[in-house]
């Protein structure tokens, strides 16, 4: 798996948790060095072993914690480059939605050995669309699911999420969207020279 | 007043290129694209001329819509005469008796966006502009992190080979760091002096006193030699207590006589351990490569060694040349 994946979990960790909490999960999953290089490529273990340890340091569904780390990715001033990114998309949120089919391609033409999830999505009725994540780990569609919830935010549109598991690794996920300018919503500047992508 | 086909025409390049202008069959503006108004905030751009509002920096000499007319296609340099001036590409296609003028901000379309605050609806949905805005960022973010691992491991690249090439109790060169040294100055057929030193009486200072009080000596003798050298000489630490100094430049006979001498002399000023004073002394063995039709590094430290022992036989403290026996 491409390092940037395994990096944003532990960036994702230290950010949220702090340095020790990392190290311990790193010790906890046999990572030795215990650091994940972001333009590397990882064995796809590394990224279970570490999200299993995560789990059981926190407590928590490996579910719930990927959903987090969703939230993470586009709410932490340290990864901001990716929400820029990901605002490129479209001026309104179902913009942003009919984007989400070429994020994979978007993707790999920054980095091209990264494989994102396959995401595709189809309008099931009015205001209502539905997003299938595959990928080949488990726990993607919940990242994408804190992921959405949090973009929903950032365009001030309201949104109601839900997820229904497939087949490991596949989940659709279910959006209604209630009404697409609720709230103001955060800026987002096309010529900001903001993208000190601190750790990513 | 427009007429219904002129507001229809306004329209529809407003969606497609809006940040076009019309212009009049004397140069003046007529229309402006809802982009190409957000530049000039404040500015009543309709009825002024499009030669004060440009300077037309290529093709030169255009000053006159007759010019201007001849240029139907071809790609144009333009800049704003009032700050900021931004430059920004054009082309224009006559229509009847009036000019469209479309323009783009070109590759400095970063600036542009961020000195005019624009947002994506401001471009055609059809418009790269975004898309390019978008590589941009994607691309300096991944070169960002390329970067950072770079320097990453770059440093550990060094920290690892300044590890192996060094003694870690003394922090002289090791005998690998050593290979390299000697196999440089014999290629490229400098002059030098390889002298192998041992210590006398270090065994019983291990003995005694214990390998902790043993391995401080040596640290200090370590130091000693460095402080007794020069920067362009290279000290190692060949085995236990023996080290080999290579001495770069001239090799005169009386020179490196003194320079022994001197190594000599202060390795026998006692050392002080916890307060305890360890008497050593060194024994040298020394070559020169100009005693040498083709110096090889193994045959030269063959040699060094052989002279120590002469030093070590005669009674220690002494130092040899090799071949003066």
């Amino acid at each position: 798996m491409h390092g940037l994946i395994n990096r944003a979990l532990q960036c994702f960790v230290r950010d949220t948790y702090g340095e020790d909490r990392w190290l311990d999960v790193a010790r906890a999953a046999g990572l030795d060095p215990p650091r994940f290089e972001s333009m590397l490529t990882y064995d796809d273990a590394l990224f279970r072993d570490a999200l299993a340890a995560l789990s059981r340091s926190l407590g928590k569904p490996e579910d719930d914690v990927m959903e987090d780390v969703g939230t993470y990715l586009v709410s932490h001033p340290n990864v901001e480059a990716l929400r820029r990114l990901l605002r490129f998309g479209g001026v309104t949120f179902e913009e942003f939605l009919q984007s989400l089919d070429d994020l994979p391609e978007r993707a790999r033409l920054a980095v091209p050995d990264l494989d994102l999830p396959q995401l595709e999505l189809r309008e099931c009725g009015p205001d209502h669309y539905c997003l299938n994540c595959s990928s080949r780990q488990p726990g993607f569609g919940h990242a994408m699911l804190g992921l959405l919830r949090t973009m929903a935010d950032d365009y001030g549109a309201l949104v109601i999420l839900d997820i229904e598991p497939q087949a490991p690794g596949v989940d659709v996920i279910s959006i209604s969207l209630v009404e697409s300018a609720f709230a103001q919503g955060r800026s987002f500047d096309l010529g900001a020279r903001g993208i000190n992508a601190d750790d990513l | 007043m427009p007429t219904t086909c002129e507001i229809h025409l306004a329209q529809l390049l407003d969606t497609l290129v809006p940040m076009h202008l019309q212009l009049d069959t004397d140069g003046l503006i007529t229309h402006v694209g809802p982009t190409l108004a957000k530049l000039r905030p404040g500015v009543a751009l309709g009825g002024m001329s499009v030669f004060d509002l440009f300077d037309i920096q290529r093709p030169s000499n255009i000053g006159t819509m007759a010019a201007l007319r001849t240029q139907a296609g071809a790609k144009l340099h333009l800049r704003f005469r009032s700050p900021p001036c931004t430059a920004l590409k054009g082309v224009l296609s006559p229509f009847g008796d009036r000019v469209i003028l479309n323009l783009s901000f070109g590759i400095s379309v970063q600036d542009g966006i961020r000195d005019y605050a624009l947002t994506a609806s401001d471009f055609a949905p059809t418009d790269m502009t975004v898309e390019m805005l978008y590589l941009f960022e994607a691309k300096s973010a991944a070169m960002d992190a390329s970067r950072r691992l770079n320097a990453r491991l770059q440093g550990a690249k060094i920290a690892a080979e300044e590890q192996a090439f060094t003694d870690t109790l003394t922090g002289l060169k090791n005998r690998r760091a050593m290979d390299h040294v000697l196999a440089r100055l014999t290629e490229s057929r400098a002059a030098f002096a390889l002298l192998h030193l041992d210590l006398d009486f270090f065994k019983q200072i291990n003995d005694t006193m214990g390998h902790a009080a043993g391995d401080r000596v040596l640290q200090k003798v370590a130091r000693i030699m460095v402080e007794l050298t020069r920067q362009q000489d290279t000290v190692v630490r060949y085995g236990g207590d023996e080290f080999v100094l290579i001495l770069a430049g001239p090799t005169d006979k009386q020179v490196l006589q003194s320079v022994a001498e001197r190594l000599i002399a202060r390795l026998e000023q006692p050392i002080l351990i916890d307060g305890q004073p360890c008497a050593v002394s060194a024994s040298i063995g020394i070559v020169r490569s100009v005693d040498y039709d083709r110096p090889d590094p193994i045959q030269m430290l063959s040699d060094a060694d052989a002279a120590l022992y002469v030093s070590k036989r005669g009674g220690r403290a002494q130092l040899h040349f090799h071949g003066a026996e």
